[in-house]
């Protein structure tokens, strides 16, 4: 029992080298988010320019650059959390599984149910552990207490911290550590069994331990759900990412605006090993950003 | 040790001259501050506790008939106006506080920039510098005068006393709900919450103590004032439980009437019901700070 599962361990650190040697018109996931030409303002201010991409199932897709570049505003646009600020506008076209997204007749409440969000900082609600964990379920018209316990536990197994908090579910959330809040939100967004989970930088306010211990969940949740990461950590980009987008900031020295462009989209290994645009290849290299 | 010795000395005190001075002289006038605010405080218990804990009885706080005012002190109570002032507040507090929360979420959640919570906003500021004599006033022209002599009542008086409480109501709820940090409405959100669920299972739960100190701040303000009620209650001298029909009395307004008779023995009750209302508001408090420790239980 103990055999296949070292195993599985040892290979997670090649999954990025594995995905490096298939080429892009191997096996990939079906597209789980389409953009194209999407930009994105912000009252007058125009965040990001005309981003263009597809994000496939089971796949980790990392965002990077520099602070500005538009990186976290894409992230938002995918589960409609911009819709939150007042002025934010959309234009172009986002398709979630051939439905588009920015559409009239959708709900911004359904498509958040399916498209869960972790956030930089780690923001558990001040209610108890159990608590945390049984409100998306509970929003969602679960009332039931022991499929309510089962959900927790669940959920807190898959995020790793099952073991850590289980003989203290009823106390405050936000007596655990930093890590351990972070890992509970995941487990909070796990709760829900969403489809897409999105991830805006979870690990910048995390010491190296947790940070690995984060991303070696990552790892082990990948296989069931679609992740997308901002990450100002390069090396955390090469470490978990099956594809890397590279995003940088334009500037119009004559009217002093800056906007976010995705620049080069491909395989993690082919952005870092290989970048076709020079502006990559000196950000990737830490000559810029 | 002899290593240490060798050692030249560091002067690790703070600097000396002028820059001590100035902290040690910083230091003294706040604790002189202190002080001086603790006297007004504590005169004002002092001195009621000491001319009012001898008219404080069972029978002062129950029984239903306040006496003439040139009776001494033992006869009668003013278990009147204890009910008096229990049932106006009481409803007063039933009218505001709900109103006033729903309020403060439309301006704080819901109404956004729009022009209405921007009018309610303003409206609920310049409310609260209203002096709570015009709110009496208001009460008396537009529900009392129509209504002639049975229109003083109870109910008159819980209306003046809500229209007193709702704008402080407001703006402390409105003031707390501002306080709940952004990130938790939006892992809310991000879980596929409605804007009602947000409202009803984070942000009230996570302001709940600060909206029930505000309140009960605003409870106790309005169960001391008199000016309000001397145009509403009318003043008898006998318990009216009934608050929607016929004159009542309250404490402030026994406070009020009996103050200014120059015979010992209401001067007493003036006293014994000054203590009394005193004694309602820090029982009030009191609840107030249990109640809020229970409910932030899971805040730290």
């Amino acid at each position: 029992m103990d055999q296949p599962e070292q195993k599985i361990k040892l290979t997670l650190p090649e999954t990025t080298v594995e995905a490096a040697e298939k080429k892009d018109d191997g096996f990939t996931g079906a597209s789980v988010f389409e953009a194209k030409n999407v930009s994105i303002y912000y009252s007058a201010f125009r965040a990001v320019t005309d981003v263009s991409l597809t994000i496939h199932e089971n796949e980790i897709t990392a965002f990077i650059g520099p602070s500005g570049c538009g990186k976290t505003t894409v992230l938002r646009t995918l589960n409609r959390m911009n819709d939150l600020i007042v002025g934010a506008r959309v234009e172009g076209d986002i398709h979630y599984r051939g439905a588009s997204l920015y559409e009239r007749s959708v709900s911004p409440t359904a498509v958040r149910r399916r498209i869960g969000m972790v956030f930089q900082k780690p923001n558990p609600f001040p209610k108890s552990i159990y608590d945390n964990i049984a409100y998306g379920p509970r929003i969602n018209g679960i009332r039931n207490k022991g499929r309510l316990d089962e959900i927790v536990e669940r959920s807190l197994r898959q995020a790793a911290l099952w073991d850590e908090v289980k003989d203290r579910l009823n106390k405050s959330a936000l007596g655990i550590s930093g890590g351990q809040q972070q890992r509970l939100c995941i487990a909070r967004t796990l709760s829900v069994e969403p489809d897409v989970i999105l991830m805006d930088e979870p690990c910048s306010a995390l010491d190296p331990i947790a940070t690995g211990r984060i991303e070696d969940l990552m790892h082990e949740i990948k296989s069931r759900y679609t992740i997308v990461i901002v990450t100002h950590n390069m090396q955390q980009a090469t470490r978990v990412s099956d594809r890397t987008a590279f995003y940088s900031v334009l500037r119009d020295d004559k009217s002093d605006t800056r906007t976010g462009v995705l620049v080069e989209y491909g395989r993690t290994a082919q952005i870092f090993e290989d970048p076709h645009d020079t502006r990559t290849q000196a950000y990737v290299t830490g000559r810029v950003g | 040790m002899a290593a240490v010795s060798n050692q030249p000395t560091i002067d690790l005190r703070e600097p000396g001259g002028w820059r001590r001075r100035k902290n040690q002289i910083a230091t003294f006038v706040m604790y002189l501050a202190f002080v001086i605010i603790l006297i007004p405080l504590g005169l004002v218990i002092f001195e009621v506790i000491a001319k009012g804990a001898k008219a404080i009885s069972w029978q002062f706080l129950t029984n239903s008939t306040i006496p003439p005012n040139v009776m001494p002190l033992g006869q009668g109570g003013m278990g009147a106006a204890v009910v008096g002032t229990l049932e106006i507040t009481g409803f007063a507090a039933l009218i505001a506080v709900p109103l006033g929360i729903l309020g403060a979420v439309y301006i704080g959640e819901y109404g956004g920039k729009s022009w209405l919570a921007k009018v309610v906003s303003f409206m609920a500021d310049v409310m609260v510098g209203v002096p709570s004599i015009v709110m009496g006033l208001f009460i008396f022209t537009v529900w009392v005068i129509p209504r002639g002599l049975n229109g003083l009542s109870g109910l008159a008086g819980s209306l003046a006393l809500a229209c007193l409480m709702l704008p402080l109501i407001i703006r402390s709820t409105y003031e707390m709900l501002r306080l709940v940090p952004n990130h938790l409405r939006e892992a809310s959100y991000a879980l596929g919450a409605t804007k009602s669920r947000v409202t009803l299972t984070v942000v009230l739960p996570a302001a709940l103590s600060g909206i029930v100190s505000g309140s009960l701040l605003a409870i106790a303000r309005a169960a001391g004032e008199t000016a309000p009620l001397l145009f509403t209650i009318g003043a008898v001298e006998s318990t009216n439980t009934n608050l929607f029909s016929g004159a009542t009395t309250a404490l402030p307004a026994q406070i009020f009437t009996n103050a200014l008779s120059p015979y010992v023995g209401a001067e007493d009750r003036a006293w014994g019901a000054a203590l009394t209302l005193i004694a309602i508001a820090f029982i009030l408090l009191f609840v107030a700070r249990i109640v809020t420790a229970r409910f932030t239980r899971y805040a730290r």
